[in-house]
């Protein structure tokens, strides 16, 4: 019998009684991450990391909850749980269950490019690794955070005379962005509404990032020239974006690793920033976590799958919920 | 290449034209004349030379990574590129140059068009050619690698228009655009010395066989001008052919077609006809096929292209003939700037001396005083009995510029034919659309012993918006009947109304009729496929377009 098995709520543990990142409300949830398809709002009660506790209350409102340190063992059901650092978001996790001889990681969404934002990644050995395969073709290869925040910047002052907006995940993205900056400036940052709560949030769990100000603080007569404005992919083409004149745009996402996908989107400059891992760190933290067996939940699991198998590897998938696209496209 | 990648990453991220021009002026600033040239002619599409085929990039990636073959596949349906997709895996495996914010000495872009790309087009042991690419690829970074496969495939694309090259250089050194445009005519090689000349702010003799740019027409579209009158417009039929330029100076003649292609051998007996045109005459026109005084469809004249010799037989089934439009030069003098209406009487002059049946001087149509637009969109209606597809309008007062202007010349197609066709395979596109299916065929019911089968007619790419297209692509995704490598057949359930501007009869394709242009009008979700045209419809439409063509060679 398998520790963790997909049912129509979502990837549930029966020897603990509990699910993991589950799609409809269930009585008792581990959250990887506050990311929305992965931290779902009914459910009767919580795990989640110290860092995540405050997003999860941000985006769920009133929830039973109970914040957990990174490694520390707890028992659910007959398992014993722990959450370790998954480098995807501030708060991210993956889940390791123990049951008897028997352990499983589940990755949740994760990343091994270095992120000032979060907590590395941590591998932990298993028999089983349930990763996720968002951008599971080899055609995906991060530059350094470090690296890709130079050229914003550089991209960014090229335009004194002109706002500069990026279009980015409100959540993760745009404070992994701030804190990059802070190597090449300290200039105020503009944010839009719903890059700003969550902005605040990080900024009180002591994450050095550069100062930044809500939009429609801004002076009436503020022309935004010169400005970076961060703001989530829905502000795109919306009113929202008609205080600005005559902007340069660009969008912040993995998908920008390939030219058709930002033509096709009408993004004018496309920076490649992921939360998730290329291919070879999908291919690396496999090899890396020992796993006899590995389970793909979403994404392009089709080609790691073929890949893993050629290299001998038992794989499966898991039929989840989660969104496909990992990042707004 | 690295000043022109910064030109081409620039080019390619905005949609403005102000940046675009400002993107290259910068290039210009700063790029040596050596390279210039050559970044004139590749942007304005002058270099196309295929030095080796994407599938020969593709096999070479293979043959030195041992990259499995299936892996590589996944990654270019994804991509839609092979250029693309290898500067993406070769970065991914890290075999390159990676992006960490260094300088490196980079070649000059001259030297990669004129050593390293020929020489590598050289190489026919495949070995050699793969260690040569490898080579070539590891010194560059995956923005690089890209322009390079582009480079060598003859695939380079950009957006930006030729006119947009010529305002950059117009605007960095100071030579009017039209002089530019004029000595960027006809073929051009790429050294120093043409460089200088295109930019030259002297005025300069011209080369004795380079035509003038062409003057171009808007479309009419819908337009609803209440103030138009018809005394200040010149009508003619707009025919179906290939415009052209017949250039006859000194003791020769030379014929080009607005493709730039110098056509003057495709048609020897227009050759023979033009020699008695005055020197110092140029000649704007159609190069149609005329067979006892009428124009002829487009696919008889397509039977005399790319063809270095004529054969007699050739001659005789499609007789070529030229419809003069225009005289854009008279006496060795340039009369571009005079207005239509005198070089349209300049034109019946210079072509009075000729009787040949093979020329004809465009008819102008006329439309009484007070006449309306209604009275125009019935003229146009006329098109096609008049064996055009449609109407040219150009102001009396207008003279013959570089390009196109609002106001002087304007053309008016006819309605495309329409039928209602079922949509029935899908496949991926390429670049913008790579991993959408976009790429759609279409099918008509045949009856055939009392059974109705669907027959695919057409093949249409364009028609559709952003959201249609996503709609539409996820619908096929979830109604395949079967997949054949890259080709899906789909359950018969969609109907769409095609438009296109020609339909004849045609041996080489399974349903007998041939379609020109064709695109997607509609998504006609209100129909079933039931309700969707028959072969049968599309040869009425045949006949009645085309009572005369019966007479269509035999192949």
């Amino acid at each position: 019998m398998s520790l963790v098995r997909v049912t129509p709520d979502g990837l549930y543990c029966e020897a603990g009684d509990f699910y993991i990142d589950p799609w409809r409300p269930v009585k008792t949830a581990v959250i990887t991450h506050v990311h929305s398809d992965h931290a779902r709002v009914g459910s009767g009660f919580y795990y989640a990391t110290h860092g995540s506790v405050p997003l999860l209350q941000h985006r769920l409102g009133e929830i039973n909850c109970e914040g957990k340190n990174y490694g520390e063992k707890f028992k659910v059901g007959n398992t014993w749980v722990s959450l370790h650092s998954a480098g995807h978001i501030l708060g991210s996790a993956q889940v390791r269950i123990e049951h008897k001889e028997d352990v499983w990681v589940l990755s949740g969404d994760y990343k091994r490019t270095f992120d000032p934002s979060c907590e590395p990644f941590e591998v932990v050995p298993c028999d089983t690794f349930v990763s996720e395969a968002t951008f599971a073709l080899p055609i995906y290869k991060w530059q350094t955070g470090a690296v890709t925040a130079k050229h914003l910047y550089d991209w960014w002052q090229s335009e004194p005379e002109r706002p500069s907006i990026v279009f980015c995940y409100a959540l993760g993205k745009a404070q992994r962005i701030l804190a990059e900056l802070t190597a090449y400036t300290d200039r105020t940052v503009y944010v839009h509404g719903a890059v700003h709560n969550l902005t605040e949030i990080y900024r009180a769990q002591k994450i050095s990032m550069l100062p930044t100000r809500l939009v429609t603080d801004a002076h009436k007569d503020h022309d935004f020239k010169g400005d970076l404005i961060l703001a989530p992919p829905s502000g795109h083409r919306s009113p929202w974006m008609k205080r600005f004149k005559d902007p340069q745009t660009a969008f912040a996402s993995g998908w920008m690793q390939v030219r058709g996908a930002r033509r096709r989107k009408g993004y004018e400059k496309g920076f490649v920033l992921s939360d998730h891992a290329d291919w070879n760190e999908l291919n690396l933290t496999i090899t890396q976590t020992g796993a006899k067996t590995v389970y793909l939940t979403h994404g392009k699991t089709d080609v790691l799958e073929r890949y893993l198998k050629e290299k001998g590897l038992t794989v499966k998938l898991f039929e989840t919920d989660y969104e496909d696209s990992g990042e707004p496209t | 290449m690295k000043l022109f990648n910064e030109l081409f990453q620039q080019l390619d991220a905005t949609t403005s034209t102000l940046e675009k021009v400002d993107a290259l002026k910068k290039y210009f600033k700063r790029a040596p004349e050596h390279d210039a040239v050559w970044a004139v002619l590749i942007l304005t599409g002058r270099i196309q030379k295929k030095y080796l085929t994407s599938r020969n990039l593709r096999d070479s990636f293979l043959r030195t990574t041992g990259y499995p073959d299936w892996l590589f596949e996944e990654s270019y349906a994804h991509v839609g590129d092979t250029a693309e997709t290898l500067s993406l895996l070769l970065q991914s495996l890290e075999l390159v140059q990676q992006d960490d914010l260094q300088e490196r000495p980079s070649k000059p872009l001259h030297l990669w068009m004129e050593s390293e790309i020929p020489a590598l087009g050289k190489l026919k042991d495949e070995t050699a050619r793969a260690d040569k690419l490898m080579e070539l690829w590891r010194e560059l970074d995956a923005d690089q690698i890209f322009i390079l496969n582009k480079l060598i495939t003859g695939g380079f694309r950009v957006g930006v228009s030729e006119k947009l090259v010529i305002r950059a250089l117009s605007e960095v050194f100071g030579t009017a655009s039209d002089q530019i445009s004029h000595r960027l005519t006809g073929p051009q090689e790429a050294t120093v010395e043409n460089f200088r000349r295109w930019v030259s702010t002297e005025v300069s003799e011209l080369a004795v066989s380079q035509p003038y740019p062409f003057c171009l027409a808007y479309a009419w579209g819908d337009r609803k001008d209440e103030n138009w009158r018809p005394e200040e417009w010149a009508l003619e039929w707009k025919y179906d052919g290939i415009r052209s330029q017949v250039i006859r100076r000194e003791d020769h003649v030379w014929i080009w077609s607005r493709g730039e292609e110098e056509i003057t051998a495709t048609f020897p007996e227009l050759t023979q006809d033009f020699a008695g045109l005055e020197p110092g005459t140029v000649l704007d026109g159609e190069v149609v096929v005329l067979r006892d005084g009428l124009v002829q469809p487009f696919q008889d004249l397509q039977k005399r292209l790319g063809r270095k010799k004529v054969s007699a037989a050739t001659l005789k089934e499609q007789p070529a003939g030229f419809i003069a439009y225009d005289c854009l030069e008279w006496k060795g003098e340039d009369i571009r700037q005079r207005p239509f209406s005198e070089r349209r009487k300049i034109l019946g002059e210079a072509l009075a001396g000729l009787s040949s049946p093979r020329l004809q001087v465009s008819p102008i149509l006329s439309l009484p005083p007070g006449s309306t637009l209604d009275d125009l969109e019935s003229l146009r209606s006329q098109s096609r009995e008049n064996r055009a597809e449609g109407l040219m309008l150009k102001a009396w007062g207008s003279p013959y510029i570089v390009g196109r202007k609002i106001g002087y010349w304007w053309k008016h197609k006819v309605d495309p034919l329409t039928l209602d066709a079922v949509l029935i395979y899908a496949q991926a596109g390429t670049g913008r659309r790579a991993n959408l299916y976009t790429d759609y065929t279409f099918a008509l019911w045949k009856e055939e012993e009392g059974e109705r089968l669907l027959v695919p007619f057409a093949k249409a790419y364009s028609g559709l918006d952003q959201g249609e297209i996503d709609e539409l692509d996820s619908w096929i995704r979830r109604h395949t009947v079967e997949k054949f490598g890259p080709v899906r057949s789909l359950r018969p359930e969609q109907v769409f109304e095609l438009g296109f501007e020609g339909i004849s009869k045609s041996n080489r394709h399974k349903s007998g009729i041939a379609v020109r242009f064709p695109r997607i009008l509609r998504w006609r979700k209100d129909k079933k496929p039931a309700d969707a045209d028959s072969l049968g419809t599309a040869l009425q439409l045949l006949d009645s377009v085309a009572p005369a063509r019966e007479a269509e060679a035999s192949p």
